[in-house]
């Protein structure tokens, strides 16, 4: 049921801002990771400039 | 995944790591052990294939059920990915998964970065299943149910998917490059072009059909108009919340928005009922510019306040739905209504619902669901950037696809689920019903279709049992596929008392989603505009200069917007004249991708394995040309877009003032209009298409001729991380995946 529900929050992107931070941390950068609020932010900014298609 | 821990200091902690990839001996090995369990296994998924498919294709009885349908297609499925993808993978793209994919070499924490492969099945599978899928085979279940389903299963094993993977597979060498841009890689400058101005043709009349669908469905509906026009304000809410509120909350405000959107529909029917509903009553062409402009608002507005939150609830809506429809119709099991082939599957004038002959026009009428050129734009966009490793692509790529392609089975045993006779009075053009249920019957019992006689009170009953007006000539596919859902669902849940709750719920799902297509497929071509224009007046390039936003969202809104607006008020029943042109135009976009596939394997010199892409390419280009030069050259007024000009031109010239479906001068002139326009776009699309696939044809002979071509990959960067392929690991793939376990420490990435 777990797994169900932390599969399901990837599907949607909801743990989008958890796995930047993991990743943040993997590549060994010593400046801060963005905040959340900040991240979400930067998130919506990138679709914005690049925006991918939605299929029919 | 698991990786290498941040930490981990200098080089040589590579060395320190378990092997990135299982050896392809030790995995081919696997593959040809043929225990007697895995041969018990697949003699027992091999026969009840064949059961299906001899209960669909053979057997005569009374009726057919529709689990048959589900035998037929899972074990089909499953053979498939088993013997011919893995084929595929072995012979033609032989991935090495001690590569680095581009999310590991180029992991930035957002776009690119490595996802667990379940995780990325459902999110690829999520983007590339829409409404095309649902609609197609409700169209063409005209000519029968044995036609479209064999085509949706054999489509997507031998093209369908293997489109998809091949794309998908490309892209991820070439660090997540798009389609145009290998396109203008393989092909040059000319065939790059054509390919770029291809798409966006193409992108516009796959959004005008789109937007087309919903009107068709939400004409003279009030539930449906309240319901669907609730998702702006729910999805606004949604956005602000995510944006103040509480940022980054995804899965509590989806949670809230599905409660919210299932309130709207319930609020509907109420709404329906009491005095209000003539508020929310609106004739297709009204609808129609209501589209338009919220088209341009949407592509205007930030992605954060519409877009975004409608994506999370399109997501959510979308697999919901799916998962629980194909629990139905498993449970439920309905019988079927259509006979196998059906009196116009012979017929070369086709039927009420798809002019045409059988061939090519069956293949065209589905196109996603059995093979979708738009998947290329995904599969070459955002899914290679987020792939662990190169193996996952087989599950990912060619699995993803069988998965829509069992959605368009679904879709088309709803549709022919329900009766033969409303199926007709519901599809054909108001021209042909008249739009009444008195002539709507007396039209369908006259095309002699056996056992199908509908009654007037037949007809009034069905609308009024799903909470409408009426149902005749509720055409675009959506009405049609949404009774036949809330048929299935009815004998889930809730009975003949829910039946028009799920009707509405079938409506707004599939608003849902072609209002995401339409505007991120609007800001998608606005982009695409932008750089093209840039190249001649450098400022369009700017994506942030706010005029030059507003210049391309006008000028693609305005294009889309124009079709649409044609289609609605075409006298002879926009959709039917309108979606083959779909149908075509979105596998023409299959054979540039294909094409630019073509070019690609050519490099290497070889001939050998080059059918794999010369079956799926040659089988859309006959396919697709031929349909064209139907559309172009037919004599046939209903099938021929010239010949139904010319005809009403002559008239016009002869001083007529009335002719079949067009009752005024003014009318007949719009026929006039409008088949110019659809016959100028089909000329566009085939000589684009054409132009690329000899471009690719050239560029294929020449590297073989040359003896090989070096490829344009990227330089291979060593893999530092190992995750499984597929669904299930090999017993060898879990031994190495546990060593990664023990040594480096658990997998830091979503999902498990």
């Amino acid at each position: 049921m777990r797994a169900l529900v932390r599969w399901w929050r990837g599907v949607i992107g909801a743990d989008a801002y958890e796995r930047y931070l993991e990743s943040h941390h993997r590549r060994g950068h010593t400046h801060p990771p963005m905040g959340e609020r900040e991240f979400w932010r930067a998130k919506v900014d990138a679709q914005e400039a690049n925006p991918s298609s939605r299929c029919c | 995944m698991t990786t290498v821990s941040s930490g981990g200091s200098a080089a040589g902690s590579v060395a320190e790591h378990p092997p990135a990839a299982v050896d392809d001996e030790v995995l081919e090995e696997q593959r040809r052990r043929w225990t007697p369990l895995r041969i018990a296994v697949w003699t027992a998924i091999a026969l009840v294939g064949g059961l299906g498919w001899v209960m669909l294709a053979l057997v005569r009885g009374e009726t057919v059920n529709a689990i048959w349908f589900v035998f037929a297609a899972v074990a089909t499925y499953l053979i498939a990915y088993r013997f011919y993808s893995s084929y595929i993978e072995r012979t033609l793209l032989r991935p090495d998964d001690r590569r680095a994919t581009p999310a590991e070499h180029s992991e930035n924490g957002q776009d690119y970065l490595p996802t667990d492969r379940r995780v990325l099945y459902g999110h690829h599978f999520a983007a590339i299943a829409g409404a095309g899928p649902l609609v197609g085979p409700v169209l063409a279940a005209q000519m029968g149910y044995l036609p479209g389903t064999i085509w949706i299963i054999v489509g997507v094993v031998l093209a369908g998917a293997v489109q998809d993977y091949l794309v998908l597979f490309f892209s991820m060498r070439r660090g997540g490059r798009s389609l145009a841009g290998m396109a203008r890689d393989e092909l040059g400058r000319v065939g790059g072009a054509a390919a770029v101005l291809a798409t966006l043709a193409i992108m516009i009349i796959l959004i005008a059909v789109l937007a087309l669908v919903v009107v068709q469905a939400l004409g003279e509906s009030p539930w449906g108009v309240f319901s669907v026009a609730m998702t702006i304000p729910i999805a606004l809410f949604m956005g602000f919340y995510l944006r103040y509120l509480r940022p980054g909350k995804v899965g509590e405000v989806s949670v809230i928005g599905v409660a919210l959107l299932l309130l709207a529909i319930v609020a509907g029917g109420w709404i329906s009922e009491s005095g209000a509903a003539e508020f929310f009553t609106f004739d297709r062409t009204t609808l129609a510019w209501g589209v338009v402009v919220y088209g341009v608002i949407a592509a205007i507005l930030p992605v954060w306040m519409l877009l975004a939150p409608r994506d999370y609830l399109s997501t959510f809506m979308k697999i919901g739905t799916i998962v629980l429809l194909a629990v139905a119709v498993v449970v439920v099991r309905p019988d079927v209504m259509a006979p196998a082939v059906s009196e116009f599957a012979g017929n070369p004038a086709g039927g009420p619902v798809v002019p045409g002959p059988l061939f090519p026009f069956l293949f065209v009428t589905i196109a996603c669901g059995a093979l979708s050129g738009f998947h290329a734009l995904i599969s070459s966009g955002t899914t290679p950037k987020l792939l662990e490793k190169e193996r996952q692509t087989r599950f990912i790529g060619y699995g993803g696809m069988l998965m829509e392609s069992f959605v368009a089975i679904m879709a088309l045993v709803a549709a022919v689920s329900i009766d033969r006779g409303i199926y007709f009075a519901m599809n054909s053009p108001a021209a042909m019903t008249g739009g009444a249920v008195d002539s709507a019957a007396m039209f369908v019992n006259s095309l002699g279709l056996a056992g199908v006689n509908v009654s007037p009170e037949l007809l009034a009953g069905t609308a009024q049992s799903v909470g409408e007006q009426t149902i005749v000539s509720r055409t675009g596919g959506a009405p049609t596929l949404a009774l036949g859902l809330a048929n299935i669902l009815s004998g889930l849940f809730g009975g003949a008392a829910l039946m028009s709750f799920w009707y509405h719920f079938a409506i707004m799902f599939e608003a849902l989603f072609i209002l995401t297509a339409v505007d991120a497929g609007t800001r998608v071509a606005r982009f695409m505009l932008q750089d093209a224009v840039g190249s001649f007046v450098p400022k369009f390039k700017d994506m942030s200069w706010r005029p030059g936003v507003w210049i391309g969202t006008l000028v693609m809104c305005g294009a889309w917007g124009g079709i649409l607006i044609m289609g609605v008020t075409d006298p002879l029943g926009g959709i039917n004249t309108l979606f083959p042109l779909f149908g075509i135009a979105n596998q023409l976009l299959a054979a540039i991708a294909l094409a630019v596939c073509l070019a690609i394997v050519a490099r290497r010199g070889t001939i050998g394995t080059l059918w794999i892409v010369l079956v799926p390419l040659v089988a859309v280009t006959v396919i697709t040309v031929t349909a064209s030069l139907y559309k172009i050259f037919s004599s046939v007024p209903a099938v021929g877009y010239w010949a139904q000009h010319n005809a009403y031109r002559e008239a016009l010239a002869a001083g007529r003032t009335s002719m079949g479906a067009a009752r005024t001068p003014e009318a007949m002139e719009a026929v006039v209009r409008n088949t110019f326009i659809q016959g100028s776009l089909s000329i566009l699309f085939l000589v684009l298409a054409l132009v690329v696939i000899v471009t690719a044809a050239i560029a294929a002979v020449g590297s073989l001729r040359a003896g090989g071509r070096p490829s344009l990959e990227d330089e291979p960067v060593p893999s530092k991380l190992y995750a499984p392929s597929g669904l299930v690991p090999q017993p060898a793939e879990k031994e190495l995946e546990a060593r990664w376990l023990a040594e480096v420490g658990p997998p830091s990435r979503g999902g498990h």
